[in-house]
Formats: C-alpha cells, sequence, structure tokens
C-alpha cells in the first residue's frame, strides 16, 4: 500500500521537493552573508541591506505562507476524490486491502511527505531570515518581528502544523464533495479563512499573555491615530523590545479605567507642524505627551513577549495537529461508512 | 458448499428511489450466473453490494460465506471487474501486476505475467492507452491472478466489438475451466449469456423475476401454439407465463413439469432469450398465471 | 484430435451439439478407439461455452460407453460406432425414402415435409427424455 501511495504521488512530489531544493540552494548561498553582516552589530544591518535581499526576504515568507495551501490543495484533494470521479476505487478497493488501511496508509504517507518538504523550507528560511527578523532601520522602516502575524506563520514549526492540516483538509472535502475541481477551490478557501482567523482570536491566547501599564513618552509611544478633523483620536505605545507582539493597546484614565483622549488633544496637536523630521527627543508633540502623563493616563497593554516565540509555535502546531487529528478521523468514518 | 451470494430481503435506496427490492436469491457455487435485465433495472447495484462498494439500505447479503469487504480476508475471496474496466491511466501495465501483487497476499505472479504475455502488450505501456478491448482482458488478469473464489463481472463484454467480445469470453471460461472458480456477471445482452452460462437470474424494475438452472428453466418452458382460445381452462399444472392472441391464433409462452398432451397445441422449444423476454415482460402489478384473476406461483422462481 | 463448432442458432442446445459432433467423428472414422478427445479446457478456450456443457457431453458418452475419462490425464475413445447401428441404416433408409415418395404423392410441398418431420422428431425426443 506504501508502494501505491508513492507511485501515485511521484510525479506531483518531484515538483515540490524540486522547488524546495532551488530555495534552499539559493538561501544557502546568500545567508552566509547576511550572518556576516548581523555579527558588525545588529543596528547597521538593515541599512547595509541590497535589494535582492529584501525581495528574498519577501518571497521567503510568500512561499512558506503560499506552500502548505498549495500542497493541500493539489495532494489532499485529489487523493479520494480523483479515484471517485475515475472510478477506479472499484479497482482499488476490491484488492485484499480494506478501506481503512487503505486510507490511512495514503493520509499518512501523503502527509509525511508534505510535511518534510515544508519542513525543511521553513527551517531554510527560518535560519536565513535570523538576522532580519524585527531589524530596525534608523529612519526607513523595519522588518517584521518573528511574533507579529505577518512573519508568525512562516517561521520555525508551525508551517508543518499548517501543512498537514491543508491536506488532511484536502482529502476530507475531497471525499465528502466527490470532485477534485470543486475540492481544490474550497479546501484553500477553508485554508485562508483558518489562517485569518487563528492569528485574529486564537494565537493571542494559545500561551498566557502578559499585561503592561506603560507611561506615555515620546519614547514609548508608536502611532497616532487620526479621527476625521484630523486630531488625535487613539494612540498606541510599544514596549521595550521591539520583538513583542502587542495584542491590545488601551489607554487608562487616573483612576485606572479605559477614557478617551482629553478633549484639549487635538487643539495641541493641531499646533505642531505636520511634518517633523529630527530626534525623537525634539519632536513638537512632546509637550503634549507630558502632559497627558502629568494627567495621569497611562497606557495598558497586552502582549506576547518576544521570549513566547517558541512556546506559541509549540502550542500552536499542537493545535493544528490535533484538529487535523479529528478530521482524519471525520475522513475516515466517511470514507468506510457514506461512501456506500 | 457454501452459495457464491446469497442474499435475503436485500434492498438499495438512493435516495428517493429504490434501485434494488425485497432481492432475496441464492446463486450457488461453482457455477457460471448470468444476471441479465434492462439497463437501471438493478444489475450493477446488486454486484456493487456483493463486492462490498455498496452498504445494503435494508436486509443481507453473504458473500463466500462473508459479509462482503469486512477484512482482508473476505476481499481475497471475491474479485471484480467493474463496469467500463476502470484502471490507472497513468500507471502502466507493469504497475498494475504491481499493485496487485502489493495488495492480494493471494497473487499468482505468474498466472498474471503469463496472461499479460499472451496479450502481447508491452508491460511499460501505459494503460490510459490501451483499447477497450485490451484494458478489459487486464483487468480480467487482474481478477483472476488474485485467486478468487467468485469473479463478479459488471457488464464486461458491454462495449467491445465482436472480436473482443468473444476473446474475453474464451479467457474467462478457460479460467472456469482451469480453477475452481465461481463466476457472476451480468449483461443486457442475453446471447452472450446463452454460451457461457449455467444459472441464471433475470431482474427487472429492481427486482428478481427469475431465477433458475438454465437447463432446468429450458425444459420446462414451452411455446404453445394454437387456435384462439382463452387461457382460463389450462390445465393447473401449467403455468402460463405469456400470451399473445391474434383474431384467429393464441400463442402462451408456459411453464410446466410434465408433457402438453392437448395435440391441438404446436409445442416448440424456446431459447434463452425469448425465455427471458417473456419474464421480461410481464408488468410488475400483474403476476396473474390465468385469466380468471387468480395468481398463479409467486414470480420468483427459484428451480433446482 | 477433432475440433468442435457451435451453431448458436439451430435451437439445439450447446451439450447436444457436442455429443452429436463426437458420434458423428466416430461414424465416419475421424476418432478412433484410443484417440484422446480435446481436453475441457481447449474446448472452452476455443468455443467460450461453459466447461459444465463439455463435462455433461463428456460424461453422456462415457454413459453410453463410447469414452472413458482417465482422470488427470484426458478422455480417451473406447469404440467406434461405424459398426453399431450401421446394420439399421439402410433398412431405415429405404424405408424413409419410400415415406417420402408417399408424401410427394400426396401433395405434401418441401417445408411441409419438413414441418411434419420436425414436431415428429421433437414429440419423439420427448418421449426419450
Amino acid at each position: 500500500m506504501i508502494w501505491l501511495t508513492w507511485r501515485q504521488l511521484r510525479a506531483q512530489a518531484a515538483t515540490v521537493v524540486l522547488a524546495v531544493t532551488a530555495m534552499a540552494v539559493v538561501l544557502a548561498l546568500t545567508g552566509p552573508r547576511l550572518v556576516e553582516l548581523a555579527r558588525a552589530g545588529a543596528d547597521e544591518v538593515f541599512d547595509r541591506l541590497t535589494s535582492t535581499d529584501g525581495t528574498l526576504f519577501w518571497a521567503g515568507l510568500v512561499v512558506v505562507a503560499a506552500v502548505p495551501a498549495l500542497v493541500g490543495a493539489f495532494w489532499g484533494a485529489p487523493l479520494v476524490a480523483r479515484e471517485l470521479e475515475a472510478g477506479t476505487h472499484r479497482l482499488v478497493w476490491n484488492q485484499s486491502v480494506t478501506r481503512t488501511r487503505w486510507l490511512l496508509t495514503k493520509l499518512a504517507v501523503t502527509t509525511a511527505v508534505a510535511a518534510l518538504a515544508v519542513g525543511a523550507l521553513s527551517f531554510a528560511v527560518t535560519w536565513w531570515s535570523d538576522p532580519l527578523d524585527g531589524a530596525v532601520g534608523h529612519a526607513r522602516g523595519s522588518f517584521p518581528g518573528v511574533l507579529t502575524p505577518v512573519s508568525f506563520a512562516m517561521r520555525g514549526v508551525a508551517p508543518v502544523g499548517y501543512t498537514v492540516f491543508a491536506v488532511v483538509l484536502g482529502v476530507t472535502l475531497g471525499a465528502v464533495l466527490r470532485r477534485s475541481l470543486t475540492a481544490m477551490a474550497l479546501t484553500l478557501a477553508v485554508y485562508v479563512l483558518v489562517q485569518l482567523a487563528v492569528p485574529l482570536w486564537v494565537r493571542p491566547y494559545l500561551v498566557a499573555p502578559t499585561t503592561a501599564t506603560i507611561a506615555i513618552s515620546a519614547r514609548t509611544l508608536d502611532s497616532v491615530v487620526a479621527d476625521d478633523q484630523g486630531g488625535p483620536q487613539s494612540i498606541t505605545v510599544h514596549t521595550t523590545d521591539r520583538g513583542d507582539w502587542i495584542v491590545a493597546n488601551e489607554t487608562l484614565a487616573a483612576d485606572g479605567r479605559p477614557a478617551a483622549l482629553p478633549a484639549w488633544m487635538s487643539d495641541c496637536f493641531a499646533a505642531a507642524p505636520d511634518r517633523f523630521a529630527g530626534p525623537i527627543e525634539a519632536s513638537p508633540i512632546n509637550p503634549c505627551l507630558e502632559r497627558l502623563a502629568s494627567e495621569g493616563y497611562t497606557q495598558r497593554v497586552v502582549y506576547q513577549p518576544a521570549g513566547n516565540f517558541w512556546p506559541v509555535q509549540l502550542a500552536e502546531t499542537a493545535l493544528y495537529l490535533a484538529a487535523s487529528g479529528l478530521l482524519a478521523g471525520f475522513c475516515l468514518w466517511w470514507t468506510r461508512r457514506r461512501l456506500s | 458448499m457454501t452459495a457464491a451470494i446469497a442474499t435475503d430481503a436485500l434492498g438499495k435506496r438512493y435516495r428517493r428511489r429504490w434501485a434494488l427490492s425485497d432481492c432475496t436469491l441464492d446463486i450457488p457455487a461453482g457455477r457460471v450466473t448470468g444476471l441479465v435485465g434492462q439497463n437501471g433495472a438493478g444489475k450493477s447495484t446488486l454486484l456493487n453490494l456483493a463486492a462490498g462498494l455498496l452498504r445494503p439500505t435494508t436486509g443481507t447479503i453473504e458473500v463466500c460465506g462473508g459479509r462482503p469487504a469486512t477484512d482482508a480476508a473476505q476481499l481475497a475471496k471475491v474479485g471484480f471487474v467493474a463496469q467500463d474496466t476502470p484502471t490507472y491511466a497513468g500507471l502502466s501495465i507493469r504497475d498494475h501486476l504491481r499493485l496487485g501483487a502489493r495488495l492480494n497476499p493471494g497473487w499468482d505472479e505468474s498466472l498474471a505475467a503469463s496472461r499479460v504475455e499472451r496479450l502481447g502488450l508491452d508491460p511499460g505501456q501505459k494503460t490510459g492507452r490501451l483499447s477497450g478491448g485490451q484494458r478489459a482482458q487486464l483487468a480480467l488478469a487482474l481478477g483472476l491472478a488474485k485467486r478468487p473464489e467468485l469473479l463478479i463481472l459488471d457488464e464486461p463484454v458491454a462495449s467491445l466489438d465482436p472480436f473482443a467480445r468473444r476473446e474475453f469470453l474464451q479467457v474467462l471460461m478457460e479460467a472456469v475451466a482451469e480453477q475452481e472458480l465461481s463466476v457472476v456477471l451480468s449483461s443486457h445482452v442475453v446471447s452472450d449469456l446463452e454460451r457461457v452460462c449455467d444459472h441464471v437470474v433475470v431482474l427487472v424494475d429492481s427486482q428478481v423475476r427469475l431465477a433458475g438452472e438454465v437447463e432446468a428453466l429450458l425444459d420446462t418452458h414451452h411455446r404453445l401454439t394454437g387456435p384462439r382460445r382463452t387461457t382460463r381452462e389450462m390445465p393447473r399444472d401449467q403455468q402460463v407465463v405469456s400470451e399473445r392472441h391474434t383474431d384467429r391464433q393464441t400463442t402462451l409462452v408456459v411453464r410446466t413439469e410434465g408433457p402438453v398432451l392437448d395435440p391441438s397445441w404446436t409445442v416448440t422449444q424456446l431459447g434463452l432469450e425469448d425465455l427471458v423476454l417473456s419474464y421480461m415482460e410481464l408488468p410488475t402489478s400483474d403476476l396473474t398465471g390465468r385469466g380468471d384473476g387468480t395468481t398463479g406461483a409467486p414470480s420468483l422462481e427459484v428451480l433446482k | 484430435m477433432i475440433e468442435f463448432s457451435l451453431d448458436g442458432r439451430s435451437g439445439v442446445s450447446p451439450y447436444l451439439q457436442v455429443v452429436h459432433q463426437v458420434r458423428q467423428a466416430l461414424r465416419l472414422g475421424l476418432l478412433r478407439e484410443g484417440d484422446q478427445l480435446p481436453t475441457v479446457k481447449d474446448v472452452v478456450a476455443t468455443l467460450a461455452i461453459n466447461p459444465n456443457t463439455v463435462l455433461k457431453a463428456y460424461r453422456e458418452l462415457e454413459r453410453d460407453g463410447l469414452v472413458t475419462a482417465r482422470p488427470g490425464v484426458g478422455t480417451f475413445v473406447t469404440r467406434t460406432l461405424a459398426d453399431d447401428s450401421l446394420a439399421a441404416h439402410e433398412p431405415l433408409r429405404r424405408e424413409l425414402q419410400r415415406w417420402l415418395v408417399k408424401a410427394r404423392a400426396a401433395g405434401v410441398d418441401d417445408e411441409s415435409i419438413e414441418a411434419l418431420f420436425r414436431s415428429a422428431f421433437r414429440g419423439g425426443q420427448r418421449g426419450v427424455a
């Protein structure tokens, strides 16, 4: 049965393995230079990057994000659906192997191969991007930190969990819908929805987040959200470690309860020029912030500290693997009982 | 010997429609049984149920003494050649043989190899490129090399040209002669079955109309032709299966164990095709034996 | 070794056709004592008929004492028919010719003669079976 699964998977596996190998080679060639740069000084890494490095960084993110979805759709969805469409289930389910063994073997081998491929890819990309993750340039922007939703899903071991989930999802949808193409489309859609929902509602709480109260000052200010008239509507601050993932940002009044910004803030801000280029300490809105702080306003921040990266990774991978297990159980029941 | 297929009030429903209903059969082992019926009569459904690809809605079915597809040992007893002989188009003939060898403990490698050799095909050829007849022969080889107790074939020759059809049946009959094999095959072409079957089951409108040994059936059914008369006065032991009247003449198909003594009848033999057709003509709701309203024997006749 | 053929439309059952063809071969001397009949497997592989049909035919021939089955080897001819009924053939043929003359004289056409013969023949068959 393993032979048969591999024989049917061979062609598609070859394409993916080829692509992963090509990517890995490119990363292996360009990686060491970045390691050197980082050793020289973390602050200077950003400024000394070429545009190719930037492209590669974002390409790495895209590829690791896309591969689980594609594998789930192209390997998973047709696994059962194709057999039903072609009628070959009438051939293979009549050999001396039960449907249970047939499905479990196919699921196991396919997810294993996919997980290996994605695992290798993710490892390569994570290693390569390590000097760049969270690097901050002086004025020109930064690369996102590993805990931020943009990067988290494409680092570490989480992509393996996503891949297993995507493949099992694909197989299940294929078995239920009995049509390869429809199942492929639906697999992609559901996978994307899940990948949007988890960072929003689940990931922040996988590991208990930290709550802290931060003083409002020029140093801690992260951004100001404007209202319709151009005045300040709300502010956000950042924590000392740029790698922390801020989940909630709330302004508290002196009594410790959530409050809106006081009315005089808009006048204060209106007096300041629109653009300012210079050191943060001399910014014209500083007096406004100092007055805010003196009136007792503070900012409450709920965040995942940077050090929680691996615990959250493992928790999320476990979550996806558990979900895959449940799906696989359903798929098995469906194939045995309902496909008759 | 355990029956090849034994069913009891077997039924299968798809949403609203009953594809098979109230089917009670005993198909003996060691025979070649033909399953006849029009398209949509339930032949495929019955065969797929026997192969374990479908689950019954009501009733039970036992194949070679066990419930279909329960475990590997049971699966090894039954070979199935499905309609349109599906094969993996992207895999070669050699791959299919390896498939059989890997997935079947009872696989006879030499038998499979010799059959493929006799076909004269290149084992490296992808099965998607084979003709219908060649694919059918490959599917038959796969089914036979498994060394099953029962081989089920669902309309195996329906889409084959006469030459391919003859070749297929030749190989099948040779295998029956060599191995102790029971065969159940379905067809809507009765003339094919007449050569190869010694047992026949007729399905009409999802129900069994007739089942029995071909020889016994042909011995006990006769065509009676004679001057126009009513069927009311027919002797008790003669059951009218079908009747046709013109203004001068009556033609009947009757079933009887004894001789027809009435000299005004011209008695002729029936071929299997005509016999089956006369049973298929009977409307489902009106299975009377005589014109006087009383019913004759039940529609299911199991003659041993 | 003789080869069988099957006429699907003759109305005669396959096994009887086999029996007749063996008897015919014996009569004509195509099969002699000690000759082997084609194996069931070979007959079936050529004609695509049920093996039981052939077995039944061979069994009937064995019952009539014409052949004998040796398990694992094959079926062999034990005696020919050449001498059996030949003696009866001549007078029967002459009787038949006389009957034909009578029938034609009575104005019975060829088709009616055949019909008469067939119904009498079939009636006789059933009586014997």
